[in-house]
């Protein structure tokens, strides 16, 4: 049950993003943030809690790392979540912050291929 | 239970209990004394209880102070016949006669007597234990301190319909009860505190009554939907002769259990025509697999109608690598179904709806309109009110009270009946989909478990996928798993045999984990399995004594600390509630992690004469601590690995 729920909120997170995907051009540029700065907002204010330290995702929330996901959608589910995550007003999130965030998780790495372990 | 005995039984420990009594008898009692007959005659007959209290104080009284046939030797036997393996305990003196009659007239064997350092491990061990072995272990307890030390363990077991055969000890005749703490350990109704979420329960007064609760106790604790059951032992009945008269009658009854109950044929024939007609059925599977049989048979009525199965996984119900397994694509597949089976679900409701918890709670249909659900559960035969483990009412257009693993071959032959050959053709067309999804699912769960690979803390995907690595060519199991590793077991193991998962705790009681692996490990111990546990840091710490009985009695069992430094769930509230009040978090960590200082679990472990290192932050240094582990576990020891994690 737990795996179920768990997949369902995945997937219905991930579809939401993508369905913010189709804003103009201008509003997908974000604010210049700093990938490391990102990182000790991104511990400060529980996104790892959910997401894993380095956006990997989980049980509790999805990766978000490598997944190339544009501003506007992001930020937009940020401020009005519309699962089972926590929202962030600007209060609790300035945007400044939320901008270092995204430019944290865009800065993860693609995982490494073929790892002998996982295709067994 | 009789009065007339040899000897009192409270006059215990000999010299300096009588003495100390003697000197507080009433002047009145102690005036008494010297009106007693002659101890020749005193020690023929039994006296008026009026004149008990004079007897108690009486030097001169000659009685007996030995028995070679106390009521515990049989009540050792009735165990015996009940084919009891285990007795896990925490040794109190309420229960003293049948402890001693355990481990000297039954020879410490069926039942053998486990040392326990907690009621609650008792229960969980044997709770996990079923699971595993598929019959019950018995748990001795005080019934007042020792039942309520095992509250939370016993909710858990009622919570996920597992059978535990509870033993309570108690003093009712308050005449009879030690000064002092036999008092604070007695109670009239032990069973009081546990009715809501047990299913029986009998306090016999005599030898017989008891003999025929306790074969009633173990055949209703085994019918599903089966649950505990408690038995209160009196101290006198065990510690007490056995009365001639009382001798010449007592015979253990026979047990035989009942058949568990199938489902109705007209609703197994309609159940059969909605999943034959469906275009996009779905079975969904929670604590359906009583025994290994349940996995074969969900197997056969999957593969009559190639439908994808969705496993909860309550118990183990369906192999991880059959291609019909979908579990990875619940929701799409709920979402898209127009026939949806239910087996044993604990939550019908909550699989065919989803609920945003928010400040404004909020839920939605996640079915099409018209969605036909059926229910095949045993539960739907006995709810009880008070504590509401039932869940939302589901609204179902077929509901069976019954067992599903009983029902399934019925339902699987008229689903073959009932298939035409046009059906048959959609049905493997359907088959050819569910297996491209399957394989599609399976490469994503790799891609996924390689994020985050050389994180430290590790992630729990590089955990799962090292731990796999190391016992892949063993007959493995894993006993428990606590603490939420986001389902890595399920998504990268090959799951194919009743005993290799053995579902979670039922009712969501932390504390569970630990004991359940070590009972589940020690139901595996015979069979020469290798039973690894993923181990929660905040679950281990409510009863961390159960580690030194693994190693105590041996029981060979890996243990893996999925060690994320916090009751990580209670952090995720605490963050919802801040962030909805707009306070930030900073503050979040304030009684929810379990840091400063960091628990060194290793030397916990070492401490209780169990294996361990740790903490390992560096995932490449996973593997050789897991080799250097299971050596240790393969010679029939427990030992433990402490690794530092991501928090989900």
């Amino acid at each position: 049950m737990k795996t179920m729920m768990a997949a369902a909120a995945v997937l219905f997170l991930v579809t939401a993003v993508a369905g913010a995907q189709t804003p103009a051009p201008a509003q997908q540029t974000a604010p210049a943030g700093n990938a490391d700065s990102g990182a000790k907002v991104w511990k400060s204010v529980g996104c790892w809690q959910c997401h894993g330290y380095e956006a990997q995702g989980g049980a509790a929330g999805p990766r978000l790392a490598a997944r190339n996901l544009p501003w506007t959608g992001f930020s937009a589910y940020v401020r009005r979540p519309a699962n089972q995550m926590p929202l962030y007003t600007e209060k609790a999130l300035p945007t400044a912050d939320l901008a270092h965030i995204y430019a944290y998780v865009q800065s993860r790495p693609a995982p490494p291929q073929n790892i002998p372990l996982l295709l067994k | 239970m009789s009065r007339k005995r040899s000897v009192d039984r409270r006059d215990f420990l000999k010299g300096a209990a009588v003495t100390g009594a003697a000197a507080l008898v009433p002047d009145a009692v102690a005036a008494a004394a010297p009106q007693a007959p002659p101890a020749e005659a005193a020690g023929q007959a039994a006296r008026p209880a009026a004149a008990g209290a004079v007897r108690e104080a009486d030097p001169l009284v000659e009685v007996s102070e030995t028995t070679d046939r106390p009521g515990g030797d049989f009540m050792v036997d009735v165990l015996k016949s009940l084919n009891i393996e285990y007795v896990a305990s925490n040794p109190g003196s309420s229960f003293r006669g049948i402890h001693e009659s355990i481990i000297n007239y039954g020879g410490n064997a069926m039942p053998e007597f486990l040392t326990c350092c907690h009621e609650e491990s008792s229960v969980a061990m044997a709770h996990a234990y079923f699971k595993a072995e598929g019959k019950p272990m018995a748990v001795l307890c005080h019934g007042t301190v020792g039942l309520q030390h095992a509250a939370m363990a016993i909710y858990n077991a009622y919570c996920d319909r597992v059978p535990v055969y509870l033993l309570a000890g108690n003093s009712l005749d308050a005449t009879m009860r030690r000064p002092g703490v036999e008092w604070a350990h007695s109670v009239q109704d032990a069973a009081s505190m546990l009715r809501d979420f047990i299913k029986w329960d009998d306090n016999p007064i005599s030898l017989p009554h008891f003999a025929e609760s306790a074969v009633r106790a173990y055949k209703i604790a085994m019918t599903p939907p089966m649950m505990p059951v408690l038995i209160v032992l009196d101290g006198g009945l065990q510690e007490d002769p056995i009365p001639p008269d009382v001798a010449s009658r007592l015979r253990v009854p026979k047990l035989t259990l009942a058949a568990p109950p199938q489902g109705d044929s007209g609703a197994v024939a309609e159940a059969a025509r909605l999943l034959v007609d469906a275009q996009n059925p779905v079975v969904v599977a929670d604590r359906l697999a009583r025994t290994p049989a349940g996995i074969t048979r969900l197997v056969e009525l999957a593969e009559a109608l190639q439908a994808p199965v969705v496993d909860q996984h309550g118990r183990m119900n369906f192999p991880s690598r059959h291609p019909l397994n979908q579990s990875e694509n619940a929701g799409q597949l709920i979402a898209n179904a127009d026939v949806i089976l239910g087996l044993e679900l604990t939550d019908f409701w909550g699989t065919v709806h989803a609920f945003r918890d928010a400040q404004h709670r909020t839920s939605r249909s996640r079915i099409r309109p018209g969605t036909r659900l059926i229910s095949i559960n045993a539960v739907d035969l006995f709810v009880k009110s008070n504590f509401q483990d039932f869940q939302r009412y589901p609204e179902v257009d077929v509901a069976m009270a019954a067992d599903a693993e009983a029902t399934l071959p019925a339902l699987t032959e008229a689903v073959k009946r009932l298939a035409t050959d046009d059906r048959r053709r959609a049905f493997q067309e359907r088959r050819a989909r569910l297996e491209e999804a399957h394989g599609r699912a399976r490469q994503a769960a790799r891609n996924e478990a390689a994020h985050a690979w050389e994180a430290s803390p590790i992630s729990t995907g590089r955990l799962a996928a090292e731990l796999w690595a190391q016992i892949r060519n063993d007959d493995w199991a894993l006993v428990s798993e606590s603490g939420n590793t986001s389902g890595w077991a399920f998504r990268l193991w090959d799951f194919d045999k009743h005993y290799q998962h053995l579902g979670d705790s039922g009712g969501a009681g932390v504390g569970y984990g630990a004991p359940a692996a070590v009972g589940g490990a020690l139901a595996n111990k015979k069979h020469g399995r290798l039973s690894v546990n993923i181990q929660g840091d905040g679950d281990f710490l409510y009863a961390p004594g159960v580690w030194w009985t693994a190693a105590h009695h041996r029981i060979p069992l890996l243990t893996v600390m999925h060690n994320n430094r916090a009751y990580h769930q209670e952090v995720m509230h605490i963050q919802r509630m801040a962030n909805r009040h707009q306070r930030g978090i900073t503050r979040a960590n304030i009684g929810t992690t379990i840091e400063d200082p960091n628990v060194d679990f290793a030397k916990i472990a070492q401490g209780m004469g169990v294996h361990a290192e740790g903490p390992i932050t560096n995932p490449r240094d996973l593997a050789p601590a897991f080799q250097r582990a299971l050596a240790v576990v393969r010679k029939g020891e427990p030992a433990l690995v402490d690794v530092v994690t991501q928090p989900r």
